[in-house]
């Protein structure tokens, strides 16, 4: 199909400038590290980390698993109470004075000093980890939905106040559809967020997942072990950066500006 | 091609069809329901010394927008109201459908100014108001939806009318793929579809080229003709008015009154021809005159 060809030539090149330079720069490193001949616990080359993937795939996929649990889990249940809290936000102003506030607030606080109090009060199992990535990815989700209900044009709410719409049937006929495009933003950032979340939480304490992984091969000077977790949690992030902006592509494909 | 013939086969549809079964869902509309039309089935509209003052917010002052509004729009009767942008003509149709009410005065509705207008008067705004996710089947027949008509029912009274509208084969079209009149006739399709008496147009085709346009006012007169209603028209276009409308008011400019009302002699529908009439020749300078803000030109 001509088409279909051509749409794959189209995404080629809008992926072709980022393949280049993300290619180019290995080889700069690669090149550098054997130039200047870098001791390998310092500053391992690309194609030795390469290696260190394909020699060690099943202890890497094993905590690459834990990881992927652990991120996928608080991912939902934030997108959950995200779009739970949000909607409750967006309905009453009483909540929202009262409640906002604290949502920001909640961010404020580094997760990096919450991740220990965490672990003491649940313990080194799954769920601290799902607990610290949920509460750094539901932020994202709330401030976009809330935006989102708002965004509703006053002009169109009058029109459906004119057609005789009750306040349920505005809310689910014109401010869930005007909201769609900016929780599907939040979601992107979440997802990225999520996996940060899940070594956040696995660095601090754990018995596995990639974060752990890398804090133990660390101080073992296991330095090319590091940089395989390092490259695996990007790839993580991107995959799920893309099955979001996939979804948004079809979810959004009838709304105006949407042929990103 | 947007002007329809009158003889299309719309035009045989029975009169029951009016009232063809949409169910209502709100107390108010229920109540309004049955306190019941007048037998003729047109309302008639009344407003009677309607001001409209919107309040100091923050830095912006109190904003006097209607001064004084007087009008009637008798059964069945086509009135436009023509006025210089920013006179105030949106904000009156918003309180005539009952989204704002008047500072003071009175909008009664067959007679009863204590009639609920919000859900009951058909509104059309400016803008088409379209929603971009829904197809130009879903976007016309959103009014039925609110009321809670069976999708199957809603669906087919859309269909029926879809080819009076110019829209045949463009049913599950996304409005990005629409031209600006064919937007404008979705939006009037939706708005005209409850079938309420009463049905109040902004400026409905402002926006669009004057090709598009004088199609547009003569297929509307047609389609009006055929569908009768109690209908106000704003607009800032003279011949619009005058090619359209029974009567004319003018209004004044912010905040606006209204200072005359003008009968155009002519049966209803007219072609363009009623235009190089003598008598809306005659019409037109007076309206001109008006506009201008000089009354002393007025003859008769
Ligand atoms: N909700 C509002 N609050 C304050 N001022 C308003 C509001 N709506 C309209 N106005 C003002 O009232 C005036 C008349 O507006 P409008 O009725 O839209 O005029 P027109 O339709 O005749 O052009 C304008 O100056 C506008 O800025
Ligand atoms: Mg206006």
């Amino acid at each position: 199909m001509p088409g279909r060809g051509r749409a794959l030539a189209e995404l080629a090149a809008g992926w072709l400038p980022a393949a280049g330079l993300g290619l180019g720069a290995l080889m700069v490193w690669e090149a550098a590290v054997r130039i200047f001949d870098v001791p390998r616990w310092l500053l391992p080359p690309p194609s030795r980390i390469l290696w260190e993937i394909f020699t060690t795939a099943e202890l890497l996929g094993r905590h690459t698993w834990i990881t992927v649990q652990e991120v996928l889990i608080g991912f939902c249940l934030a997108t959950s109470v995200g779009v739970v809290l949000a909607v409750l936000l967006a309905y009453s102003r009483a909540l929202e004075r009262s409640l906002y506030p604290y949502v920001i607030a909640s961010q404020t606080v580094p997760i990096i000093a919450i991740a220990p109090l965490l672990l003491v009060w649940v313990g080194p199992g799954q769920a601290s980890k799902v607990i610290i990535v949920a509460l750094i990815s539901f932020f994202p989700i709330v401030v976009n939905v809330v935006d989102g209900l708002r965004s509703a044009d006053s002009e169109m709410i009058a029109m459906f106040r004119t057609l005789g719409a009750s306040k349920r049937q505005i809310f689910q006929k014109l401010q869930v559809p005007s909201a769609l495009p900016y929780f599907l933003s939040g979601l992107k950032v979440a997802a990225v967020v999520a996996v940060i979340g899940a070594v956040i939480g696995e660095w601090v304490g754990a018995r596995g997942g990639l974060g752990w992984l890398m804090r133990i091969s660390a101080p073992q000077f296991q330095t090319s072990r590091v940089f395989a977790a390092i490259f695996i949690l990007s790839a993580l992030g991107i995959c799920l950066f893309l099955l979001v902006g996939a979804l948004e592509k079809v979810a959004l494909r009838h709304y105006p500006n949407s042929d990103r | 091609m947007p002007a329809q013939g009158s003889s299309s086969p719309a035009t045989a549809e029975p009169a029951s069809y009016r009232w063809g079964g949409a169910r209502i869902s709100q107390p108010a509309l229920r109540a309004s329901q049955a306190a019941g039309p007048t037998a003729s089935g047109f309302t008639r509209l009344e407003l009677n010394g309607v001001t409209k003052t919107y309040p100091a917010r923050g830095r912006r002052p109190a904003l006097d927008v209607i001064s004084d509004a007087s009008l009637l729009v008798s059964s069945g009767e086509f009135v436009s109201l023509i006025g210089p942008s920013g006179c105030g003509k949106s904000t009156l149709l918003n309180i005539v459908s009952g989204l704002e009410e008047p500072t003071s005065g009175v909008v009664a509705l067959d007679g009863d100014p204590r009639a609920p207008r919000l859900g009951l008067v058909a509104h059309m705004h400016q803008r088409d108001l379209l929603l971009p996710w829904r197809t130009v089947l879903g976007n016309a027949v959103l009014g039925l939806e609110l009321r809670h008509v069976a999708a199957t029912e809603a669906r087919a009274r859309a269909l029926a009318l879809i080819a009076r509208f110019g829209l045949d084969g463009f049913e599950d079209a996304y409005p990005a793929h629409l031209s600006g009149g064919m937007r404008q006739r979705v939006a009037l399709l939706r708005t005209m579809l409850p079938q309420q008496d009463l049905i109040v147009l902004d400026e409905p085709f402002g926006a669009l080229d004057a090709i598009t346009r004088s199609g547009l006012q003569e297929w509307l007169g047609d389609v009006l003709e055929t569908d009768r209603r109690t209908t106000l028209l704003v607009t800032h276009d003279v011949d619009e008015a005058l090619l359209m409308s029974d009567r004319i008011y003018v209004m004044s400019k912010r905040p606006g009154s209204t200072v005359q009302s003008l009968q155009v002699p002519l049966a209803r529908p007219r072609t363009r021809e009623a235009l190089s009439d003598p008598r809306v020749i005659d019409l037109r300078r007076q309206l001109m005159g008006l506009l201008a803000g000089k009354p002393g030109v007025v003859e008769a």
